[in-house]
């Protein structure tokens, strides 16, 4: 066991962890944050997308202690500091880019790295960047609209039927 | 102007608050105080005999509660199948037991023998590491033919063979005999449809729980129909009466009906609970599901197409093998015969229509329903094999479909259904127009240009959705009824909660249901909340399957609500000292017909709950219905689907240029979450027609295992915005049910596969390949074989 400090969506943590441990399962079974979803086994699907000092990482490719003094932040620290909402939540709302919601953390938070890094993405950008998200249900096209929404682009003239 | 509230309304959706932020409540972000965790052994053999399971060393390992393994179970009941066909000859489905741990032989890669029960998991997967397994390997059957060969291995040594059952069905053999024989064209086609892995996003969890106190059990599970978890692992497993479980289905990322069966897990779970009395949490890994949950569609087929002269279809004849896999799972049996051979007229009015099933036990991780469950299997072939027969006839495939339509309804097929309505010609003009018909030569040209080469695939569909009535249902060897229920609870303030049988796990329940009920009582929807997925909170519920919650559950909230409706208006009238027959109710206001006088929807409610004006005599306080509807058919939703893709004749490569949709859904309650289950629909079908397989090695090792080897569709393998349209405009609404809905779920999926392959086919003939078909997944290597085969 050892002991990590990190900082967990803007609140310092200190907890002993495993070697093995991984970052998911520090997440969801240390500090509850159980917005972080797994669902898959080989890095594969982006359920568990964090952040760790601003990059977009995959919390099932990284163990608790690797983060140490490390800034992270997790699905459940997007929201407005009034609890609304953000940008890219919202707009993921308001274009139905969620069906059963299990890989919907993960694509909020590629979403935010994307348009840190590319902030007037094109479609093909925005396709090419989930590269590493899978969705089951959404079929992405709605998922895809909401982030160029999300940009500011207008995307009222893409056929919503 | 589109509505903005109530029926017919894109209301956003109120449960993506939630999702949006982390708060969602999935099964596996449950825990239970104290909680053990259950590991599973699971075969690495396609077939072997256990000779021993020798788990004396694993259990003195660290944090090892206790170990489990087939003999555990003896004398307790094997996992059921709920529905009984019937073999042509007459005779019952072999059935084969299917305990909860391997007994005797593994007959699957996956097939648990043993589970580890542990204070952790790592401490559980340790102690499996340690169990002694002496398993005798044995010879595999995969494939479906040779496991009916004479002298094939045999996957359950009580049978007498391999074959389940061999149905036939539709019109006798003499009159399709005869129009074959009659015919002036037939056109025959062999295909596969390919094995698939549904992969909801979410795995698979199961928590049981057990109270001493009393001696009651909870299972928290990943269900799409926690009553009938409930019903089936109550009755025919465990042997716990009803009022002693409780089954709840939280929060649950996806199901396209890999979630409808009752597993083993499930069953262990609970069970293992009562006998530490510890909670037992077991989740799936990503490749543990791959060999575990129920996989969809493997059938071969071979169909016949007899047409006249003038190009009318007289006949079809089709004979398929079907795989079960290795154990019957729930809805197995139910799949390639009443949810197939039911749909094989299509759209079109052919007068002898004949089913031949041939369902066959191999050495693989059973089959079952994936979303739309026999009726893609069906449209494939059919779609397929029109498409052939309008190549090799001369004649345009629209104008080959839209001949053969059937125009008047209601229509009784030769395969039992009765279509109660529908339009095809309007859904096939609105596809034609919206794909641009008219400039697909001069696209193609432009493709051309570039080397590539274009084609344009057109099919259209029909499902039976909504399943059904019981009676039918129960004819056709069902062993469920297929209603469903609603209990409306109005509360003193007016506020109402809805406790409803059918399960959302992406479908938006939470926010179209009160649409209906908001509509209905013309009250604000936000004064509407749904309760589903706790067999403790509502009355009963057949769940989500077969694009049948709205248009079941629905219609049984309806019926509660008009109860309410009616005895809303009985309060209504005492305090207003008038005929009961005069109440109108609108916009959440109870009238004096022709009068000024009037009670709000409030006011009303609180009588009913403080009766201190009220009618005791005449009616009771309170204001609660419930209503259980079974619907007196299925309906039928059909559509047009065309697609145009561009094909790389270097490489083989498929790309989707052009896609569109249009559906016949009936009436809508929330036309963005139908078109969004629309876009998710597609997007499996065109990833069942280009990129998802699951192999099986010859030996049964199962090859696609992981997402590294089993390609799910991603963002960019699917169709830009501006050449995709999803279009639900044509409604014809269902005739029998109350909201007039027919269902969407599933539309996508079975409308999809067959209008890319028909495109993939044009391209081909276009560039001179004299190519009739190409099994999917139609990846690159197999079109490039095809071109230079």
């Amino acid at each position: 066991m050892a002991e990590v400090t990190m900082t967990v969506n803007g609140k310092s943590v200190t907890k002993s962890v495993k070697g093995n441990t991984l970052m998911t399962e520090f997440l969801r079974d240390e500090l509850r944050l159980t917005g972080t979803h797994v669902g898959c086994d080989t890095s594969q699907c982006g359920a568990c997308n964090i952040h760790v000092n601003g990059n977009l990482v995959k919390a099932c490719t990284m163990f608790a202690g690797e983060a140490d003094g490390a800034e992270i932040s997790t699905i459940e620290g997007q929201a407005n500091a009034d609890g609304s909402l953000n940008v890219i939540q919202q707009a993921f709302q308001d274009h139905h880019g969620l069906q059963c919601g299990f890989c919907t953390p993960g694509m909020v938070m590629a979403a935010a790295s994307l348009l840190k890094e590319n902030p007037k993405p094109t479609e093909a950008e925005v396709r090419d960047y989930l590269e590493g998200n899978i969705c089951r249900c959404t079929g992405y096209h709605n998922i895809v609209k909401a982030i160029l929404a999300a940009s500011g682009q207008d995307v009222s003239g893409i056929a919503a039927e | 102007m589109p509505k903005d509230h109530g029926i017919g309304a894109s209301q956003k959706r109120r449960e993506d608050v939630r999702f949006l932020t982390g708060a969602g409540n999935y099964t596996d972000d449950i825990n239970l105080h104290g909680q053990a965790y259950v590991y599973f052994l699971r075969s690495d053999m396609a077939h072997g005999k256990i000779n021993k399971v020798d788990t004396e060393e694993a259990s003195q390992m660290p944090g090892v509660v206790r170990i489990f393994t087939g003999a555990d179970f003896e004398g307790i009941g094997g996992l059921p199948c709920g529905w009984q066909v019937t073999d042509k000859n007459g005779d019952p489905m072999k059935e084969p037991a299917h305990p909860v741990l391997a007994q005797g032989k593994v007959r699957h890669v996956g097939d648990p023998v043993a589970a580890v029960v542990a204070d952790s998991l790592e401490e559980a997967r340790t102690a499996a590491e340690a169990i002694e397994l002496d398993i005798e390997e044995l010879p595999a059957v995969v494939d479906m033919k040779a496991a009916l060969a004479d002298g094939a291995t045999k996957v359950h040594d009580d049978l007498s063979d391999n074959l389940c059952y061999d149905w036939q069905f539709g019109t006798d053999t003499e009159a399709t005999d005869k129009a074959f024989a009659e015919a002036a064209h037939v056109t025959t086609l062999e295909l596969v449809n390919n094995r698939l892995v549904a992969n909801p996003m979410e795995p698979r969890v199961a928590v049981g729980d057990y109270s001493r106190a009393n001696d009651e059990s909870t299972l928290y599970t990943t269900s799409q129909n926690p009553h009938v978890i409930r019903l089936l692992m109550g009755a025919f497993v465990l042997g716990i009466p009803e009022h002693k479980l409780r089954v709840v289905a939280p929060d649950v990322g996806g199901g396209f009906g890999t979630k409808i069966f009752h597993y083993a897990e499930e069953a262990f779970c609970t069970f293992a609970a009562r006998q530490i009395n510890r909670p037992v949490k077991w989740t799936s890994s990503r490749s543990e599901a791959f060999m575990s949950d129920a996989h969809g569609r493997d059938h071969v087929t071979k169909i016949e197409l007899a047409l006249d002269a003038d190009n009318n279809f007289t006949a079809v004849r089709t004979d398929t093998y079907a795989n079960m896999g290795a154990y019957l799972s729930t809805f197995s049996s139910s799949v390639p015969t009443w949810l197939h051979g039911t749909l094989m007229a299509g759209n079109y009015k052919t007068p002898a229509v004949q089913v031949n099933v041939k369902a066959v036990f191999t050495n693989t991780v059973p089959v079952d329903a994936y979303r739309g469950a026999g009726r893609p299997e069906a449209t494939f072939q059919l779609e397929r094999v029109i498409d052939k027969a309008a190549r090799e006839l001369g004649v345009d495939p629209i104008a080959l479909r839209r001949q053969n339509f059937i125009t008047q309804f209601p229509y009784e097929t030769p395969v039992a259904v009765a279509y109660d309505t529908g339009d095809y010609e309007a859904t096939m003009a609105k596809m034609e127009e919206l794909m641009d018909i008219p400039g697909f030569p001069e696209r193609r040209k432009a493709s051309e240009a570039k080397g590539k080469l274009r084609g344009l695939g057109v099919n259209c569909f029909i499902e039976a959705c909504g399943i059904a009535p019981s009676n039918l249902v129960g004819q056709l060897g069902a062993r469920a009824g297929l209603y469903d229920a609603a209990t409306v609870r109005v509360n003193a303030t007016g506020s109402i909660s809805v406790m409803v049988g059918a399960h959302s796990h992406g479908q938006g329940h939470e926010t179209a249901f009160p649409q209906v009920v908001a509509e209905m009582l013309g009250i604000d929807e936000s004064m509407v909340d749904i309760v589903h997925g706790d067999t403790s909170k509502i009355p009963f519920g057949m769940g989500t399957y077969g694009s049948r919650s709205i248009a079941v559950c629905g219609s049984a909230m309806v019926r509660a609500t008009e109860k309410i409706i009616n005895k809303a208006k009985k309060i209504a009238a005492h305090l207003l000292e008038a005929a009961e027959t005069d109440i109108e109710l609108k916009d959440g206001q109870f009238s004096v017909a022709g009068t000024d006088k009037s009670v709000a929807w409030g006011d009303v409610t609180l009588a009913a709950y403080v009766p201190h004006n009220y009618p005791l005599e005449d009616i009771e306080p309170g204001l609660e219905e419930t209503a259980f509807y079974d619907p007196s058919n299925f309906t039928y939703p059909a559509g047009a689907y065309a697609c145009e893709v561009e094909l790389d004749p270097e490489t083989g490569e498929v790309t989707i240029e052009k896609f569109v949709s249009a559906d016949d859904f009936g009436n809508v309650i929330n036309p963005m979450i139908v078109e969004g289950q629309v876009h998710g629909g597609i997007a499996q079908g065109i990833g069942q027609a280009l990129l998802e397989n699951c192999a099986y090695d010859e030996n049964g090792q199962l090859l696609s295992a992981s997402y590294m080897d089993y390609a799910m569709p991603r963002a960019d393998d699917l169709p830009h915005m501006a050449n995709y349209t999803v279009d639900h405009s044509c409604q014809t609404p269902c005739t029998h049910n109350p909201l007039g809905v027919k269902g969407c779920g599933e539309a996508g999926a079975i409308g999809s596969p067959p209008t890319v392959v028909n495109a993939v086919i044009d391209a081909l003939q276009s560039g001179g390949h004299k190519v009739e078909h190409i099994d999917m997944p139609v990846s690159p290597s197999r079109v490039w074989a095809a071109m230079n085969g």
